[in-house]
């Protein structure tokens, strides 16, 4: 127990991965139907470093999807910048990102296509690249199924499999478009808890395994300590960073960690910010209501 | 599927069920239909119908009648011949309206004051706008399936989840990819449903027409249809034919059904699994 409590120096993030950062600079993104303006991201700025697994915590509604949503280039912003690696992604000329294969969404409800066999599935985004003959998509599919325990399920529908191996096909085929940032919106929000713990230690191995910076969206607090390398505790709508939290557990984690004393010290130093705000934006919604 | 199978189908519980019932159903209207001679008194409605044993000998004499059949090859030939061709501009029109905005301001109020007009409305008009009976019945029959296609197909393509276009945009695919992978696929489902409904419509739209329009261009009797077969049994003075005409629009509705059913199913495999 105590070797995890001493080791305070932050775990540099996964040193080999040298793509993927993302800056995000002052961005506003103010929704304007029929002249309400309403905000929902405020002068917002985050720098993620390539590799990390950045969580973004905040209350339900404050716009953290907003932000994802710009990054993936599925809206435009107000004002401000995102750049990766230094390359403009959105901001002054440009205010919508182009959406791309280097920036892969998994959604909140998933979006596997439900026509589609999981196979199918997983080969879509290489197959709409066309940089690899068929026959080697469906070889590179089938070898990342079954690292990913899916096994088996190639020829299912999604409907067919369970909503924890949905996921998880989702994530793999995210991967198999080489993403260098994986953006996760609440993947993990329907499942039940004993599911979600099976996911979490399932993303963090298949992280291990590939290079990639990860901008997750939770409102879970164990959720986001367990994966992350950094909590950015945004504010109720609208969305900003509050208050950055450093989880300086070291990766590789198992789910030991979750009954270390590090992991409640985090916990209890992240829980009465994170209340805070739960509190702001449920004021906020009685009035409203 | 095996001998074993099939036998397990036919005897299962639920089959039985459907027998018995029917069974029971044609007892009580041969009862009734014979409760003159059977009790001195005619049972109010089932007394007036001619009893089920008469039906079936009247059938049994039509089943060798070539323009019985005839009468169901017509009216066959009208219903796909409508419904197919409401398929063919219905399908389009509805994912063409769901996908260019300036089509759908253009093109949906017109569809919308058109919509309402019941088909068979159309029947005078289409009978002086088109050069033939048979073209006039096949309009009206292909008028009751286009709206419920077009329909479902423009509801279907509007509501597909937003999050498959993002999806499949993030992964590279361009705008012909996403209408021919993600947009049609997503609105199999709904044309596959407004297709059912459309078949229901053309089978109750064609036998109205048949019987407005006097069987089309050969003139009735034989060739008229089986909405004829039934008008003509009824000026015939022949109750017995009637009922089969009526009962042979039931089988047929429900074959041209299963047929798309069926298709249906080979078509969306995916929701089997729901």
């Amino acid at each position: 127990m105590t070797a995890v409590v001493e080791q305070r120096m932050a775990e540099p993030v996964n040193e080999s991965v040298t793509k993927g950062s993302l800056r995000i600079d002052d961005v506003v993104k103010i929704y304007d139907p029929d002249g309400a303006a309403v905000m929902a991201v405020d002068h917002c700025s985050i720098d993620i470093p390539a590799g990390e697994i950045c969580m973004i915590v905040g209350p339900s509604g404050c716009g953290k999807t907003t932000l994802l949503n710009a990054i993936a280039g599925f809206h435009d912003i107000t004002s401000g910048s995102i750049h990766m690696d230094g390359e403009l992604l959105c901001g002054p000329g440009q205010m919508q990102a182009e959406p791309g294969s280097d920036r892969i969404v998994v959604f909140q409800n998933g979006a596997l296509f439900p026509w589609k066999t999981n196979l199918d599935n997983i080969a879509f985004g290489p197959m709409m690249a066309g940089k690899l003959s068929k026959s080697e998509i469906y070889e590179k599919a089938r070898t990342m199924m079954a690292d990913a325990g899916l096994s088996g399920t190639e020829n299912n529908y999604p409907g067919e499999i369970s909503s924890g191996l949905r996921r998880r096909v989702e994530i793999v085929r995210a991967l198999m478009n080489d993403p260098k940032v994986l953006l996760f919106d609440e993947p993990y929000r329907a499942l039940d808890s004993l599911t979600k713990s099976v996911m979490h230690e399932a993303l963090l191995e298949i992280y291990y395994r590939n290079k990639v910076t990860i901008f997750f969206i939770t409102h879970d607090l164990e959720e986001a300590i367990f994966l992350g390398h950094r909590l950015i505790i945004m504010s109720s709508r609208p969305c900003k960073p509050k208050k950055i939290v450093e989880v300086d557990i070291p990766h590789p984690r198992d789910y030991s960690v979750l009954t270390s004393a590090r992991f409640r010290e985090i916990m209890s130093e992240a829980k009465g910010v994170v209340h805070e705000e739960a509190q702001k934006a449920f004021d906020a919604g009685e009035k409203e209501g | 599927m095996s001998l074993k199978k099939f036998a397990d189908k036919i005897f299962s519980r639920a089959a039985l069920r459907g027998i018995v019932a029917i069974v029971i159903f044609l007892i009580i209207w041969e009862i009734g239909a014979r409760s003159e001679q059977l009790f001195g008194y005619r049972f109010p409605f089932l007394g007036l119908v001619p009893p089920p044993s008469d039906v079936l000998v009247s059938w049994a004499g039509l089943i060798g009648d070539p323009s019985y059949w005839q009468s169901w090859y017509m009216s066959f030939l009208r219903v796909f011949g409508g419904f197919i061709a409401a398929m063919l501009i219905g399908i389009p029109l509805g994912l063409f309206m769901a996908v260019n905005k300036t089509f759908y301001g253009m093109y949906f109020p017109t569809f919308e004051i058109l919509r309402p007009i019941p088909p068979l409305a159309w029947v005078p008009a289409s009978i002086i706008f088109w050069p033939t009976q048979e073209l006039s019945i096949a309009f009206v029959t292909f008028l009751g399936a286009f709206y419920t296609i077009v329909i479902n197909v423009l509801g279907g393509a509007r509501s597909i989840n937003k999050q498959f276009l993002q999806a499949a945009q993030s992964m590279g695919a361009s705008q012909w990819d996403i209408f021919r992978r993600i947009v049609l696929p997503a609105t199999l489902p709904s044309i596959v449903v407004g297709s059912a409904v459309g078949m229901g419509i053309t089978w109750e739209v064609v036998v109205a027409a048949e019987m407005i329009s006097g069987g089309g261009s050969s003139g009735g009797g034989a060739g008229g249809g089986l909405g004829f077969f039934i008008w003509s049994s009824y000026v015939g003075g022949s109750y017995e034919q009637i009922i089969v005409g009526m009962i042979s629009i039931g089988i047929a509705g429900y074959l041209s059904s299963e047929l798309l059913r069926q298709a249906g199913g080979l078509l969306t495999p995916w929701l089997k699994t729901r």
